[in-house]
């Protein structure tokens, strides 16, 4: 499976077009990160926890897109975007939605 | 009366605190930043897509960077009280800078552990999972993603090792 932020694969050519996939995962912090967060917050700089938690869900979310352009049949994803929203306070969805299509 | 006085000694503790332990981080992550992007520099990022295939056409790869990074205490302090006459914050300037610039640097390092020659197509993201609730702001969560270009002759060296 190839995954690009461009919209076509050097050395492929696109032959079949299969819509639109996303894969997403919404999370939330949890408690005791928040507290050592907190803290952190008193002298600034990193928050690991945060940072971890982050590309965690990111991978999740291109799991999910990944699966589900398996499904349609795909062997690549183009123009690959990432988008988050806040769905509740202290939660999160991080969403990955790309271009399903096979390539030659 | 003897609260308000221990809780004005707490304030001034936090922001000396912050001022003195945040603006040394600062400093260090600044230090950091530029040391890396001069071991970087070689390594092009560019917002377009790839211009022309190249002979052989070249392997590509999603790559991505992300980072949270908090402001400390007297920033926080000196911003509140910006944000009542209003105008430049530069108290955030120098923490969403910091965080585009690592989460760029993060980026680039994970496409040149792949043996790329260039990163396309970049966007950068502000996310946010910490963002909600009063007296949370101060901290900035940013992902930069893009196509990592690995020349055919990288890549297939990799795989037959």
């Amino acid at each position: 499976m190839i995954l690009s932020t461009l919209d076509y694969v050097p050395g492929h050519t696109v032959v079949g077009h299969l819509g639109i996939v996303q894969g997403s995962t919404v999370r939330a912090k949890h408690i005791g990160r928040d507290i050592l967060a907190s803290l952190k917050n008193i002298v600034g700089g990193e928050l690991r926890a945060y940072t971890e938690l982050l590309s965690e869900a990111r991978e999740e979310a291109i799991a999910r897109m990944r699966q589900q352009a398996e499904a349609a049949g795909a062997n690549a994803v183009l123009n690959v975007r990432f988008a988050t929203s806040s769905v509740a306070q202290g939660a999160a969805e991080l969403l990955a939605y790309g271009t399903a299509v096979r390539v030659e | 009366m003897g609260g308000l006085v221990i809780e004005l000694i707490v304030a001034a503790a936090l922001l000396a605190l912050g001022f003195g332990v945040g603006s040394a981080r600062e400093a260090r992550h600044y230090h950091s930043i530029r040391r890396r992007e001069a071991e970087l520099e070689w390594l092009p990022v560019m917002s377009t897509p790839l211009d022309g295939d190249g002979e052989p056409p070249p392997r590509t790869a999603l790559v991505g960077g992300s980072v949270v990074i908090s402001v400390d205490y007297f920033k926080r302090f000196l911003a509140a009280i910006r944000m009542l006459i209003g105008g430049r914050v530069g108290a955030y300037e120098s923490l969403v800078d910091r965080a585009r610039r690592e989460a760029l640097l993060r980026m680039r390092a994970q496409a040149r552990d792949l043996g790329a020659t260039s990163v396309m197509n970049v966007r950068m993201e502000t996310a946010s999972i910490s963002k909600g609730g009063r007296g949370r702001v101060g901290s900035v969560e940013v992902v930069a993603y893009g196509t990592a270009v690995i020349p055919q002759s990288v890549a297939s060296v990799r795989s037959a090792g």
